[in-house]
């Protein structure tokens, strides 16, 4: 496959979709996103924006970039570098054991007393337990994110189409000639498919079957406090930070299962309902904070596939596909996604990183009814009515 | 067979984790204005046990918040003592005596924050929950149906000044002078000069208060002669063809409003006041609708963005029916919410007392703040003109310190500090060339909308502003969506303290997926097996 002039549609303008295009688009490859609603509009834009994926074979290009990314994009991210994440229940005390086991070596990481936490997180009260510091990792502002890829792919000449959902995907001899939107055949040399909650059903067009189910899940956020010396701040269940203008934003706990989502319209994102309990863990981590009011919550709808790990590969059949979920972990690996889908694309292979266990292969034979088995259900609705109310 | 390692089943959803509300009631009704209290009335006369929620009287904290209402710091110490604004309150809405008599479970300075039934993503849900709070703690309640008779904010455009306190909107002024008898300014310019500014300066004058002058942006008064006749004998200078340049002030806030003719920026006056009440339209509050999913539209001649719903006040959702201004501005209020307490009963299939004929007939009806005919032309001559003759650096969004300027270059909010040529070159009409400008992307790129006061002073100008800039009609422009908690609550009372064991055992920070942290060079290991074994890692 030549460079210059190749003809690559990417489907999905999310994190993922936009940074690979961003990427093909800095090797002068010719790219066309297909977005169904807005760029970053839905769980690209709408989580914790972390940046800290040491389980991830992407880590290490994760880490290398982030600190470039404003830079190399040209419109702000609002990457901040550093973390910290405490305890305040006492069970979890030496938690950063268990975090001792998954580090990768060669980062720089400490043990936090007590004291140290309140040092560098203000917000924190009498009842840390422990604590730890990494000096890598960090946080960025999703929605800035997502539209800066969006903006630093089209200064590159991608073109993006927003309010296009993809209807089929046309094939001859093998391989994908080009996708099907309401208006009108989109051809092309090579397909990425990044479409979140929709890349199963985007897959089944082709025949190819991708485990995934979707979830809603939800954060809130408050009015803005002083900044802390120290903003990439979570625990206690707990992933967020401050934003840099000042607001706690925060998410965690319980997820609903979808059915399923459709393929054009955005997935329902009713947002509220965990809030009591998110708002109950925040002002446990940051008691100074309790006084804060919470000013707007929202949900995010996200994919996972049956063991929660990505899937991005380069398809053997039809052999110019390359897929790519993320699996409800996107946002933070998204400049080193886009990175691995750009060497695929072009090259066939991954420059820095082996993803071999992160092919589809590994879900052949997978049970039937691996949703059940998983308990990945829809909820049935709780009674009406309190027990004697 | 299967490579794949499976994760332990899922015990980190929602499922089980909620109880049931302790408290359900067939029949809740938001708002204690002229509909609520009717709806209240008239399903409690069918016997059915109703809550009526009002959040009247605020506490001070979200006075000064501008919160539900524009009060423009402009409120006396009364506030300070909420308690003591109760027997007021009752005083001013004899309605509610009435709902009290017939046994009507009201509650008072409760605000509801957020509601929710049993649909696409909340498939956990059994019967209808409404978030309650009040200033020590928030709640859960049940309901089998709802209504929603939340009334009307404040159409609020911004100028140079209008950040200080003394500029209100005629909605909060009305509820400090009337409501709450906590008004503390003395001399008024009202702009605006439609029905709802009339009113504002009638009750005014009636009060006692100074009103020096109406501020009209088009060559006419926009409402009855006869009354615009009255006024000007009073007194009151009727200056049309200017808007609002700047407001004066001191160390009180508000001392005079400087206007300027809206075709030449060099023919001003001052205008000497302590307060400039805004009332050049209202807004439906359907901030609640829209946390339930209730479907909308844009009906200008029903004031913006409301609800779909028919005669009776049904919505799109089966459990929630509308009343008042916020399903129709202007419309007459307590029979409105007669209606709706009726469809609400046909539907619990319990039927009501009274012939409906004997009631619809009785009674005023209530024009508070009914849209101009025109609907959002008459919103965007007030835009257009204070833009051309304020200009760009006049604050848009007052809590987030973004300018029109910011607003219509797209620019990253001023505390990044961020400057490229890269984003010089972005403004909303590239952006529109990208698809049509949504306020929510715009939300989130420029921070407009998203301070404390939840947008309740520059939703609608900035979805103005958006139009003007990108060059497409107001009526196109999708409402940036509203999410709950709709009143800003402290994490502490907003919290829950009493939530289920389930809840704190089946707690994980994501989704609980094991195999999912495992680090990628221990795949397929013997660590793995290790790793799940010992479980996750916090």
């Amino acid at each position: 496959m030549s460079e210059k002039g190749t003809s690559v549609v990417i489907v999905g303008g999310g994190v993922t979709g936009l940074s690979a295009a961003w990427w093909l688009a800095r090797s002068g490859v010719e790219v066309t996103v297909v977005e169904k609603g807005i760029v970053g509009f839905e769980a690209s834009g709408r989580n914790g924006g972390g940046c800290t994926h040491y389980q991830s074979p992407l880590f290490h290009e994760e880490q290398r970039l982030w600190p470039e990314m404003d830079e190399l994009l040209g419109y702000p991210t609002e990457y901040q570098r550093g973390r910290i994440i405490f305890q305040v229940d006492p069970r979890k005390e030496r938690f950063h054991e268990g975090l001792s086991l998954r580090l990768p070596k060669g980062y720089d990481w400490e043990v936090l007393i007590p004291d140290d936490v309140r040092a560098l997180v203000p917000l924190a009260g009498d009842n840390v337990v422990s604590g730890v510091r990494f000096h890598f990792g960090g946080h960025a502002n999703p929605q800035r994110t997502a539209q800066a890829y969006a903006w630093a792919a089209q200064d590159l000449g991608v073109k993006i189409l927003q309010h296009t959902a993809v209807r089929g995907i046309t094939a001859a001899g093998g391989r994908v000639t080009g996708i099907e939107t309401a208006g009108g055949t989109i051809g092309c040399d090579a397909l990425v498919v990044a479409a979140g909650p929709q890349t199963g059903k985007l897959m089944a067009m082709l025949g190819i079957d991708l485990p995934m189910a979707p979830a809603r899940a939800e954060m809130i956020v408050t009015e803005p406090l002083p900044m802390m010396p120290f903003t990439g701040v979570d625990g206690n269940g707990l992933y967020g930070r401050q934003t840099l203008r000042g607001n706690l934003a925060y998410g965690g706990g319980p997820h609903e299962w979808f059915d399923d989502v459709g393929l054009e319209d955005a997935p329902p994102k009713p947002s509220g309902s965990v809030t009591r309990s998110l708002a109950r863990r925040v002002a446990e981590l940051l008691p100074k904070a309790a006084h804060a009011r919470v000013i707007r919550s929202w949900a995010g709808v996200v994919e996972n596939t049956p063991d929660g790990r990505p899937v991005i590969e380069r398809l053997s059949a039809p052999d110019n596909v390359t897929v790519a979920t993320m699996s409800s972990v996107g946002f933070g690996l998204s400049p080193a996604s886009g990175h691995a889908i750009r060497d695929l694309v072009i090259d066939g292979a991954c420059s820095f990183a082996d993803l071999s266990k992160l092919s589809l292969k590994r879900f052949d034979g997978l049970r039937g009814d691996w949703r059940v088995h998983l308990n990945w259900l829809p909820p049935e609705p709780v009674g009406a009515v309190a027990a004697g109310a | 067979m299967s490579q794949v390692t499976l994760p332990p089943p899922d015990r980190a959803s929602i499922a089980g984790k909620f109880l049931p509300p302790q408290e359900h009631v067939p029949l809740i009704v938001v708002g204690a204005g002229t509909a609520g209290c009717a709806a209240a009335i008239e399903a409690a006369k069918a016997g059915v046990s109703v809550m009526l929620v009002d959040e009247n009287p605020v506490s001070a904290g979200l006075v000064g918040m501008n919160v539900p209402l524009y009060f423009g710091g402009r409120a006396t110490n009364a506030v300070q003592t909420p308690e003591r604004l109760v027997e007021r309150v009752l005083e001013a809405n004899p309605a509610l005596a009435e709902a009290f008599e017939l046994g009507v479970d009201v509650r008072l300075s409760t605000s509801v924050w957020g509601a929710w039934v049993k649909g696409p993503g909340l498939n956990h849900l059994g019967a209808g929950l409404a978030g309650l709070a009040d200033e020590e703690k928030s709640w859960m309640v049940g309901f089998d149906r709802l209504i929603v008779a939340a009334g009307a904010r404040d159409l609020n455009f911004t100028f140079a000044g209008s950040d200080q306190p003394g500029v209100m909107g005629a909605q909060g002024f009305h509820t400090l002078l009337a409501g709450y008898d906590a008004f503390a300014g003395r001399r008024l310019a009202i702009v605006g000069s439609g029905d709802l500014a009339l009113q504002t300066a009638e009750t005014a004058l009636a009060a006692g208060l100074d009103v020096a002058a109406l501020v009209e942006v088009r060559d006419a008064p926009q409402g009855p002669a006869n009354r615009v006749a009255a006024l000007a004998e009073k007194g009151v200078a009727i200056v049309t063809g200017h808007v609002p340049l700047e407001a004066r002030g001191n160390a009180e806030g508000v001392a005079g409003l400087v206007v300027v003719d809206r075709g030449d920026a060099d023919r001003r006056q001052e205008i000497a006041c302590d307060t400039v009440v805004m009332a050049v339209g209202a807004v439906p509050v359907i901030e609640l609708l829209d946390v339930l999913g209730a479907r909308r539209e844009m009906a200008p001649g029903r004031g913006g963005h409301v609800p779909m719903s028919d005669e009776g006040g049904a919505t799109s959702l089966e459990a929630v029916f509308v009343a008042g201004d916020c399903a129709r501005l202007g419309q007459d209020a307590a029979a409105s919410g007669r209606r709706a307490a009726r469809a609400a009963l046909a539907s619990l299939g319990k039927a009501s007392s009274v012939p409906a004929a004997a009631r619809d007939a009785s009674g005023p009806a209530e024009t508070n703040g009914q849209p101009e005919g025109d609907g959002l032309a008459y919103q965007l001559d007030w835009a257009r003109a204070m833009l051309a003759t304020g200009g760009e650096e006049v604050l848009a969004c007052i809590c987030e310190d973004v300018t029109r300027g910011d607003l219509l270059g797209v620019k990253p909010p001023r505390y990044l500090g961020w400057r490229s040529n890269a984003i010089a070159r972005r403004d909303l009409v590239t952006l529109a060339g990208d698809g049509p400008v949504n306020q929510d992307q715009i939300k989130r790129l420029t921070r407009a909308c998203m301070g404390p006061c939840q947008a309740r002073r520059c939703r609608e100008q900035v979805a103005l502003m958006m139009a003007i800039g990108a060059g497409e009609p107001a009526e196109s422009v999708p409402l940036a969506g509203y999410r709950a908690p709709v009143r800003p609550l402290p994490l502490s009372v907003l919290a829950d303290w009493q939530e289920s064991a389930e809840m704190d055992e089946g707690w994980n920070v994501w989704f609980g997926i094991a195999t999912q942290w495992i680090g990628y060079e221990d795949i397929g290991t013997t660590r793995e097996a290790e790793q799940l074994a010992a479980g996750m890692p916090y």
